[in-house]
């Protein structure tokens, strides 16, 4: 079928271990999922903080809210979503044993995620330059309750720096996989990988259209949009 | 000594299957990662036993004529870090568990070996932290980290002993994922979820603990280093936090954490008392789903950590009941064991000894954390002996006697050798008799109220000191015997058969030491667990 198949190279992907094919490829779904969980728990901590001081500290949060740029964080949220369907654009080429195709949607995803991380680290700075980030120099103006303002600015980093930590980490694994599928690694047979990349950049992007409402869009319209 | 290796010799297995270091630290063997395990496991369970010595030491009069308290401090902190985090959580998942479960459900390996090797790699990365706080000059938080002192206030290294567990915890995460991945899709052909062994059981339900709960004391580590390295402040009312969410977020794992301890040993206990009753557990049923409604409710009792921290009275009451109703399942457990051994053909070996410890020893244990799940009890008994002496029986008389179990019952499997059964049926009664002696008194020392984590105490207290002491050191004895004889039997201890206590289970039917793939086929299993018509009865082992 796929011109691209070298016919002499048949890789043998079933480890020693496992019995057949559909028991390797259940096994690795099935960890990947409860890695998956793992992380949901690992984030989760993070939430909790988050929502147990918002409910404490409403007027702190909402208008330390309105210090973060809606419309950056706006086009992120645009990027990531778009990143994901390129992701899942991959793995079918990857079930149809589409090599250049694959390759192709793969580097988009990268080029997308490089994209968001620039965005945040634009953010970032932003914040620094802005004496938005907790410690000595912190200076929240115009934050009512300013005694727990910091509380805002620190889950915002938390949140969005464990975020990127993930982004970061996938940009690597990507970049990784990419080399792999341009060599032929991935056949419509045996793509694995790919398959289970992608089911970990939908989940960092899942944990972004969480945050993005959390920390950038509500009750932001108590003092307006800026 | 050099005695020619006799005539049986030469056979094949995982020991022997390649040798060099190499063939070791780059093995995807569960066997050989669990051996691996069990040597760092233990090397950590001594250090932290060194520290125990020490804190006994210091208490062995009224006076602080050993330490200050800040060195007190640091060496109650380091004897909870090591024990808690590097010893008793990877204790019997990392080492028998990851030996066992393959070979118990008739697999070749676990279903991820690389990272099977790779949460050994972490857990060594997380322990180099540790030892790094160790020899730069400690910490002094106590193994809870409670915040804003940990954060603000403490003079030890707390960024450096957060990682060292905040990596640690990642090794339990891939170790309970890899066992839930295993026990789901790697089990032999006819090997149904009600014929599994209890053990693999009790791993299930820990692994879920693990994969649940780990992540979120690794995220509160986490904030906790933002909070004491950056400033990015979450706990500390100076940064605008509440330090009860630490307390919230910490206890939401390490409560949960105790049934990671404690649910492995039960599996353990589960698998000695029917071989040396041989007697099928009396309700199989009812002792697997107890493992995993333990694991269910330990979610959700983290409360009654915060008796006294300022939670609202209603939720304190929720927590109280719910603590309560653990108690169940921990009962089913204790009640099966005992109607197991009914009418059983009782052999008292090594293995059984220290069951029949354990099942006394969690009693006293378990009864006493009923007192604490009292809210007017704990009032009273709040961060007094009373709570140290409690956790130790579970955890000590719990946890390190299933430990102690399982070592001995599984070790001619491991390394097909037996060990010496009159010093091993010794140091089962030094350990049973010194613990007893060390712990008991703490219970009187709180109920009388003599505080924990302090060194100087009122000389009034002192009779139940000395003898908690001297029982430490008569426990330090039990545990320092089988180092040596176990370590004796690897070279000279009797060649041991492939079943030598007559017990059920795929891994007794396989050589001991096993072959590399565990199997020579892949078996087919035909019969329920614990079928012991199928085992020959007449098999008793030499020692």
């Amino acid at each position: 079928m796929a011109s691209q198949v070298v016919p002499h190279e048949e890789v043998v992907t079933l480890k020693h271990h496992f019995a057949n094919d559909e028991q390797q490829l259940d096994a690795s779904t099935i960890g990947m999922w409860v890695f998956l969980v793992t992380e949901i728990m690992f984030f989760g901590g993070l939430f909790l903080a988050y929502f147990a001081y918002r409910q404490a500290y409403p007027a702190a949060f909402a208008s330390a809210s309105n210090k973060t740029n809606l419309w950056l964080g706006a086009a992120n949220t645009t990027v990531l979503i778009c990143s994901s369907l390129t992701m899942a654009m991959a793995v079918h080429s990857a079930s149809l044993g589409k090599r250049t195709l694959l390759v192709l949607f793969l580097i988009l995803t990268l080029i997308l995620g490089g994209v968001f991380l620039g965005v945040k680290a634009y953010e970032y700075h932003d914040k620094w330059v802005h004496h938005e980030v907790p410690g000595a120099h912190f200076d929240c103006e115009g934050c009512d309750d300013a005694g727990h303002a910091p509380l805002f600015f620190s889950l915002y980093f938390g949140m969005t720096g464990l975020h990127a930590t993930h982004m970061l980490v996938g940009f690597v694994i990507l970049s990784i996989i990419i080399v792999q599928a341009s060599r032929g690694k991935f056949t419509a047979k045996w793509y694995t990988p790919v398959e289970m990349f992608g089911l970990y950049w939908h989940f960092v992007d899942i944990v972004w259209i969480f945050l993005f409402p959390l920390l950038y869009l509500i009750d932001r319209s108590h003092t307006g949009l800026k | 000594m050099i005695t020619a290796p006799a005539p049986v010799k030469e056979t094949k297995n995982y020991l022997n299957a390649q040798t060099g270091l190499k063939s070791w630290l780059l093995t995807g063997d569960h066997k050989r990662i669990a051996v691996m395990y069990l040597i760092v496991v233990t090397a950590f369970f001594a250090l932290g036993g060194v520290f125990a010595s020490l804190i006994r030491l210091e208490l062995a009069t009224p006076a602080g004529d050993l330490m200050e308290s800040n060195q007190y401090n640091k060496v109650f902190t380091m004897h909870g870090v090591l024990m808690v985090f590097f010893f008793l959580i990877p204790s019997i998942p990392a080492t028998l568990g990851n030996f066992l479960i393959p070979l118990m459900i008739g697999a070749k390996d676990l279903a991820f070996p690389k990272i099977n090797l790779l949460s050994w790699y972490i857990y060594m990365l997380g322990g180099v932290f540790t030892l790094y706080v160790l020899l730069t000059g400690g910490v002094d938080t106590g193994w809870t980290f409670y915040t804003p002192f940990s954060t603000s206030y403490s003079n030890g290294y707390v960024v450096a002993a957060g990682l060292g567990i905040f990596i640690n915890g990642f090794s339990a995460i891939l170790t309970g994922l890899n066992f839930i991945v295993t026990i789901h899709r790697m089990r032999a052909p006819g090997l149904t979820w009600f014929r599994l062994p209890l053990f693999v059981w009790a791993h299930y339900a820990t692994s879920a603990i693990m994969i649940l709960g780990t992540p979120v004391v690794a995220v509160t580590l986490f904030l906790l280093v933002l909070e004491r390295g950056l400033h990015i402040g979450f706990f500390d009312p100076a940064y605008g936090g509440d330090p009860v969410l630490f307390q919230h977020l910490f206890w939401f794992y390490s409560h949960p954490a105790v049934y990671i301890m404690i649910l492995p040993s039960m599996g353990v206990i589960s698998e000695v008392i029917s071989t040396f009753s041989s007697k099928k557990p009396f309700g199989y049923t009812f002792i697997a789903f107890s493992s995993v409604a333990i694991a269910v409710f330990g979610f959700l009792v983290w409360g009654h950590h915060l008796f006294v921290a300022g939670q609202s009275i209603y939720a304190g009451l929720v927590f109280s009941i719910l603590s309560y109703v653990v108690a169940i399942p921990s009962a089913i457990k204790v009640f099966n064991w005992a109607a197991t051994m009914y009418k059983g053909r009782v052999r008292l070996e090594t293995p059984m000894l220290y069951a029949l410890g354990f099942i006394g020893l969690f009693t006293v244990g378990g009864l006493t954390g009923i007192f604490l799940s009292s809210l007017g009890m704990d009032v009273h008994l709040t961060d007094t002996y009373f709570v140290v002496a409690h956790f130790h029986y579970v955890m000590v008389g719990g946890a390190l006697l299933g430990y102690l179990a399982g070592l001995h019952f599984w070790w001619p499997k491991i390394f097909g050798r037996m060990y010496s059964q009159v010093w091993s049926k010794v140091s089962a009664a030094l350990v049973f008799v010194g613990f007893n002696l060390t712990f008991f008194p703490q219970f009187l020392l709180g109920y009388m109220g003599m505080p924990r984590r302090y060194h100087v105490y009122p000389p009034e207290f002192q009779v139940f000191n000395v003898l908690s002491s001297a029982g430490a050191s008569v426990l330090a004895l039990g545990l320092i015997l089988p180092a040596i004889y176990l370590t004796w039997s690897l070279k000279h201890g009797a060649i041991a058969s492939a079943n030598p206590w007559g017990a059920t289970g795929l891994e007794w039917q396989t050589s001991s030491p096993p072959i590399s793939e565990n199997f020579e086929v892949t078996p087919v299993v035909t019969t329920e667990a614990y079928d012991y018509s199928t085992v020959p009865q007449e098999v008793v082992h030499v020692g």
